[in-house]
């Protein structure tokens, strides 16, 4: 039998808008219960934030997204964890993740335009001492994201009827 | 006219019910159906690729009549593995075009002319058509949403003649979702070797059963005691593994009737389709490596979404027997004073949801509807609150 929390977990990160009364059909149980269950996962962090995803190409919105490869030193008793901290702190990067391979951290920076991205690199990003290279692509297409396909349609091909 | 060329027996029996519907939701933009008969996922992408590797690898000839012996072998230990009994991949299992082929073949290799064949009723749609076109002559046996659609062994008593020859099992069963316990079917398998009958055993929704009585459905007809020998274990791909458009199915009886099978299939089939094959054979084997990943996600998203659905049509006031199996909730309409069939074409018409008149599925599935849950979930909630529109306009 699956857990209440992780059959939560699947359902909330299919429509993270499910109401609690939907939830406790779907898995059987009290409303109690699953109110209870969502509470705990958010009080421990398991569950961080409830938010759509949202393809921007498709809005007016001027958005340019960048992949950046930073190689840092790491520093005594801290390792990674302290200059990450300094590079996640900044608004412009959506995510960073400390890397296995031939850089260090992989950092996702979110700008309005291509010269606002490229400043950030070169005024903010680069002059941090423990940064010693960094290598950034820009995204030119967002194909599927978060298990979410954004090309083409997802028309259902099933006849109305059948058997 | 051609009419003279047709024989009458053929013609003398009746189109699937269920072909009006498709034509007037044809023609409307923003109909929702509740009204097929397949899951909702496509076929997992590790399945359809390896089908495609086998295409570019020139993968395109006939494969033997029974099919890929490979495939045999991954069938036997899968039904081994899941449904507690064994067959001989090379003498006692068969590759279909679908569990429809399967079941046309079982009929067509037992029945002589005249031979009575029991049909649960309601029922899937083409037993009784088959049995007909196989010369035998179906025999609907009722069963009742008191019963939870169950066939009891009475009513088998009450339907057996001296003609009787055969029963089709049907469990978990299309359209009523009903399912069978051990015990259960350890009852019928008594009246099927009293009256020396042979079962027919559908067995294509057995992955589908949501339950936590660990019997149900968790063993094939066939593993009962002394039944092997009297049983057609059909099943096939279509509803596991999301594989309908595949056309692939098996057939597993004793030898001295799967050779009696596989020779019409030889003659009038020759094989399945090679490419649905090596698909069969990717889902079953990658599936018993990873613990039946495929199935289990399928599985629980049907499961949440029939508790959905079932609560929904309680909630609208309709009497509604809790399905444990396939993907379809049965309700009763008779508290709206409609007929199922009024009740379907009015709930197109008017609100443009599609749901299948129960009576499709024989005389007993008068007074309800079938509404399958392999459906979108936010589809499903739409079609919930047109139904609850139109049942409180009545
Ligand atoms: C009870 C039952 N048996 C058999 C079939 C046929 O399945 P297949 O696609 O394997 O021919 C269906 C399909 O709807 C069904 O519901």
């Amino acid at each position: 039998m699956q857990s209440l929390k992780s059959q939560i977990l699947e359902i909330l990160s299919e429509d993270c808008r499910t109401p609690l009364e939907r939830i406790a059909v779907m898995t059987g149980s009290d409303l109690t219960q699953v109110a209870e269950a969502v509470e705990e996962l958010e009080r421990d962090r398991v569950i961080l934030q409830y938010s759509p995803i949202i393809n921007w190409d498709r809005t007016d919105k001027e958005r340019v997204e960048a992949l950046i490869e930073v190689k840092v030193t790491p520093q005594r008793d801290m390792g990674f964890d302290s200059i990450a901290g300094r590079i996640y702190r900044f608004d412009e990067v959506k995510s960073v993740f400390l890397m296995s391979g031939s850089y260090d951290l992989m950092v996702l920076v979110e700008a309005r335009t291509l010269k606002e991205l490229a400043l950030f690199v070169s005024e903010k990003l680069s002059p941090l001492e423990s940064v010693t290279g960094t290598s950034t692509s820009f995204v030119l297409k967002r194909y599927k994201q978060d298990g979410v396909i954004f090309v083409g349609e997802t028309t259902d091909k099933r006849m109305v009827v059948s058997p | 006219m051609s009419n003279r060329f047709v024989n009458p027996a053929v013609a003398q029996v009746p189109p699937s019910g269920i072909r009006r519907f498709f034509d007037i939701a044809g023609t409307m933009k923003d109909a929702i159906s509740l009204g097929v008969g397949e899951p909702d996922f496509v076929t997992p992408y590790h399945i359809r690729s390896a089908a495609i590797d086998s295409i570019l690898d020139g993968e395109t000839q006939y494969t033997p009549n029974r099919g890929l012996l490979s495939l045999r072998q991954e069938i036997a230990r899968y039904l081994s593995d899941r449904f507690q009994v064994s067959y001989d991949p090379e003498q006692e299992i068969m590759v279909t075009v679908g569990a429809s082929e399967a079941i046309d073949l079982a009929l067509r290799a037992c029945l002589r002319p005249g031979d009575e064949v029991i049909v649960p009723d309601p029922g899937y749609v083409s037993y009784a058509p088959c049995v007909t076109f196989a010369g035998g002559v179906p025999v609907a046996v009722p069963t009742k949403a008191e019963d939870e659609f169950r066939i009891t062994p009475e009513e088998i008593e009450q339907a057996v003649t001296p003609k009787t020859r055969a029963i089709i099992f049907p469990y978990p069963n299309n359209p009523t979702g009903a399912v069978m316990n051990k015990a259960q079917m350890q009852a019928i398998a008594q009246a099927a070797e009293k009256h020396d009958l042979l079962v027919i055993s559908d067995e294509i929704y057995a992955e589908l059963t949501y339950t936590d009585d660990e019997d149900e459905q968790k063993i094939a007809f066939s593993a009962l005691p002394g039944m092997k020998e009297r049983t057609v274990l059909i099943n096939g791909f279509s509803k596991a593994f999301a594989m309908t458009g595949w056309r692939l199915g098996y057939a597993c009886a004793p030898k001295e009737i799967l050779y009696e099978m596989n020779k019409i299939h030889q003659y009038a089939i020759m094989c399945a389709p090679r490419q649905g094959q090596v698909a069969g054979l990717q889902a079953l084997k990658k599936n018993r490596e990873n613990g039946y990943e495929d199935v289990v996600t399928m599985r629980r998203s049907y499961d949440r979404r029939r508790r959905v659905m079932l609560d929904a049509f309680r909630k609208m006031g309709l009497s509604c027997f809790e399905p444990r199996g396939a993907f379809y909730c049965f309700p009763s309409i008779r508290s709206t004073g409609l007929t199922s069939e009024e009740f379907c074409t009015r709930l197109l018409k008017e609100h443009r949801v599609v749901c299948v008149p129960g009576d499709a599925f024989g005389k007993s599935g008068a007074g309800h509807i079938r509404c399958c849950y392999a459906t979108d979930m936010n589809r499903m909630l739409e079609a919930f609150k047109r139904m609850e529109q139109f049942i409180q306009s009545l």
